[in-house]
């Protein structure tokens, strides 16, 4: 029977392919046993279409669950977040100290959105029917954008997907 | 191109009838590639900053980036994939197609399908992008488009399988020759691949849109849509495979080293193609985690047949660089054939495809996808693989197919040399510009002349987004102009062009014959495939609770 020919320089470029491949696949697995940076994962389904009368979605807004910790519930839809809070320009806001460890608990009552604030770790989908969890440490003061990053429709030029955000407002 | 080939005369009828229909196909992708090149040189003009849909008469960025995504990526290759792998069987087999009329079929059922989108989109009644998620829902002509687009590729198959057998049945116990046998794996690979999307349409959205039943699962549809929406990268891209491993080495005066080796590359590609759809949905809610991560060590599976193809090819260049007098570790490059635009634009596309291909990994390592994921680092990255590697490929590959189904010589071979330069060139910036942005953290699919929260530290990145852009836009109008020039010549100017078909060193007979076991290969796929999505359909919390909506 014949064997796959494979030519000498070749077969040392496989072997490196594979050391450099499962090199890759080693340290993601540790970045998620060892440095804990989690995926989304099943966090239960609801019904979209009531999404204002279900807990904890019925209302939206933080609570503090702890020393530092937080949970911030709230509702996507068309074009606007829902956090329970906004600043004076009617922009949804989340208020909390320096040092806190927020976990954003989401659902969208329409389409599908997006959760993402740029330079963290958060950048989830929110699917309508889907509750998706997500938790970050703020430690910097600041403001942190967060915006929808699927798109999701747009009524006009200035209402639509693109103006779809609200702010993470880190207090020192 | 050797100029040696039998004169048309010799075309049996059923052939030469096959031939046009595949011109045809051919042509159809070119209509894609030319409304998504309009669509581009809008996106690059948002963003440096013009705004120019209403002078477009259209009705938002979105609607225009609709038609940019489906024109390119289903259109452009679909249809470059149907007539190339066609000719490609006609040409390995040395036969006609079993049946001339399936060769029309998947025509008009693809030309039909691009009619019904594209009247969909431009009638502002599809404005979902291509990856449609619903329950944004279009109107259900986009959709039955998107299904006959998809009938076109099975026609395909269908037609090369009937030819396959009616060869085998010729040829007892003979090795599958290269070229047939690549061109068939990539369609069964397809036609798996599909059936996530197919499912998806026919079964849950269709109906829905067309309000027979109230509600849909909008996860569910996200899960079958990336089922096929993984592996349709490598539908894209195998089409260039073929003709990187089978045109470009006789091209270039080289030799393939194993045959054996390319059907392996190919193999990998079927078994490993589709059981990774996960990995697009690494930030989804309602999946579990473990699973997102099996479906990463499958991805990573999936990358090793392209580090073949890295080495193989260089290694076939090098090959002719240095039968041809080139010499030296890397001086021979410069012995390859730089004067011919076949050549020179899918050098170009190999190269873009190292790069795209890097930051590929970066994309399927699960968590850093945290950083780049729906930032505009992803398109970026696309433009790299398929907007580069593949378009590119499609461009070079025209500049002999042309000539090859019009016997019209190809015009202006200075002008589409330049041409794949200044591609590539643009692509350098366009990329660095998105990817650089979306590290900053811009999201992708999103005007930058309209977005509100739009970063100091983007401006710079978008506008070298935007002139690259617009050096890509160039470049596609040249080729456009290449095209039609070469169109407007007299026929039968080219002579007989070839299919050119590169020598193996060790060829068909030294390959070990369980390679061509495709109904063997086929099954192992199915099984994998098994292993992947399995879990996945029974962990599913199905959820069919959401309407439709039009919100554009
Ligand atoms: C010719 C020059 C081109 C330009 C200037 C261009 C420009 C762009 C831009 C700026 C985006 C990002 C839009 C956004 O995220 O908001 C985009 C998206 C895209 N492009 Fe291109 N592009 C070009 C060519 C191509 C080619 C050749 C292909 C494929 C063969 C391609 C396929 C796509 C796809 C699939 C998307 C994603 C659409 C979506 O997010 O729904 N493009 N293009
Ligand atoms: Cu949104
Ligand atoms: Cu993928």
């Amino acid at each position: 029977m014949a064997t796959l020919k494979i030519e000498k320089w070749e077969r040392w470029f496989l072997y490196a392919s594979v050391v450099v491949l499962v090199g890759f696949l080693v340290a993601i697995l540790a970045s998620i046993g060892e440095a804990g940076i989690h995926l989304p994962t099943d966090e239960g389904s609801l019904d979209p279409n009531t999404v204002a009368e279900t807990p904890p979605f019925d209302n939206p807004g933080l609570r503090q669950t702890g020393d530092g910790t937080y949970e911030a519930v709230m509702v996507a839809r068309t074009w606007q977040f829902t956090t329970g809070e906004t600043d004076a320009d009617g922009i949804p806001t989340i208020t909390v100290p320096a040092g806190s460890t927020v976990t954003f608990i989401v659902t969208s009552g329409d389409v599908i959105h997006g959760l993402y604030i740029p330079r963290t770790d958060v950048n989830a989908m929110i699917i309508p029917g889907r509750v998706t969890k997500i938790s970050q440490r703020f430690d910097e003061p600041g403001e942190y954008t967060f915006l929808c990053h699927e798109f999701c429709g747009l009524a006009n030029e200035q209402i639509g997907h693109h103006s779809m955000y609200g702010k993470v407002v880190v207090q020192p | 191109m050797t100029t040696t080939a039998r004169p048309p005369a010799d075309l049996g009828t059923a052939e030469i009838a096959q031939k046009k229909w595949a011109k045809w196909q051919l042509y159809l992708g070119f209509v894609g590639f030319f409304l998504g090149l309009l669509m581009g040189l809008l996106q690059a003009l948002d963003r440096m900053g013009f705004y120019l849909y209403k002078e477009a008469q259209l009705s938002s960025y979105y609607q225009g980036l609709t038609l940019h995504g489906v024109s390119m990526v289903f259109i452009l290759t679909f249809a470059f994939g149907n007539a190339f792998l066609t000719l490609g069987v006609m040409r390995s087999l040395e036969r006609p197609m079993a049946s001339t009329m399936l060769v029309a079929a998947s025509f008009w059922s693809a030309a039909i399908g691009v009619a019904l989108a594209a009247w969909a989109i431009l009638a502002n009644q599809a404005t979902v992008l291509y990856t449609m998620y619903s329950p944004l829902r279009p109107h259900v002509a986009f959709y039955v488009g998107a299904v006959l687009l998809v009938v076109s590729t099975w026609i395909v198959l269908l037609n090369q399988l009937l030819t396959l057998r009616a060869w085998r049945k010729d040829h007892p116990g003979e090795p599958i020759p290269l070229l047939a046998f690549v061109s068939v794996i990539t369609y069964i690979m397809w036609f798996i691949a599909s059936l996530g999307v197919a499912i998806e349409v026919l079964v849950f959205l269709i109906p829905w849109s067309l309000g027979l039943v109230e509600n849909t699962d909008p996860l569910l549809n996200r899960t079958l849509f990336w089922f096929t929406g993984h592996p349709i990268v490598y539908f894209w891209l195998l089409p260039a495979y073929v003709s990187w491993y089978i045109t470009v080495p006789k091209m270039v005066g080289g030799r393939l080293y194993s045959d054996g080796v390319v059907k392996g590359v190919f193999i990998l590609f079927l078994l490993f193609s589709t059981p990774v759809g996960l990995h697009h949905q690494f930030t989804d809610p309602g999946v579990e985690e473990g699973l997102k991560l099996l479906h990463m060590l499958f991805t990573f599976a999936v990358f090793f047949p392209s580090l073949v193809t890295a080495f193989t090819l260089m290694a076939a260049l090098e090959d002719g660089a240095k039968r041809n007098g080139g010499r030296g570790l890397v001086a021979w490059i410069k012995q390859l054939p730089w004067g011919n635009p076949s050549v020179v634009a899918q050098l170009f596309a190999m190269l873009g495809f190292v790069l795209g291909g890097v930051s590929g990994l970066i994309n399927a390592s699960a968590t850093v996808n945290l950083v780049v994921h729906n930032t505009s680092f992803i398109p970026g990255h696309f433009h790299l693989t398929v907007g580069t590697a593949v378009a590119l490929t499609i461009m070079g590959a025209s500049y002999w197919l042309v000539p090859y189904l019009t016997g019209k010589k190809l015009c202006c071979r200075r002008l589409a040399v330049a041409q794949s330069w200044l591609w590539f060139g643009g692509v350098m910036l366009f990329s660095r510009g998105l990817m650089a942005a979306g590290i900053e953290g811009q999201p992708r699919r999103v005007p930058v002349g309209l977005m509100a929260y739009a970063e100091e530290s983007w401006k710079l990145w978008d506008i070298v987004t935007g002139i690259g852009g617009t050096l890509m836009v160039t470049s596609g109008t040249i080729f456009f102009i290449v095209i039609l020039g070469t169109l407007l010549r007299k026929k039968g100017s080219a002579g007989a062009v070839e299919f050119p078909i590169a020598d193996t060193v060790y060829g068909p007979e030294q390959s070990p014959a369980i390679l061509d076991r495709i109904g063997l290969w086929t099954a192992v796929s199915v099984v994998l495939i098994l292993i992947a999505y399995v879990p996945v359909f029974i962990s599913h919390a199905y959820n069919f609770t959401s309407p439709g909506f039009v919100r554009w």
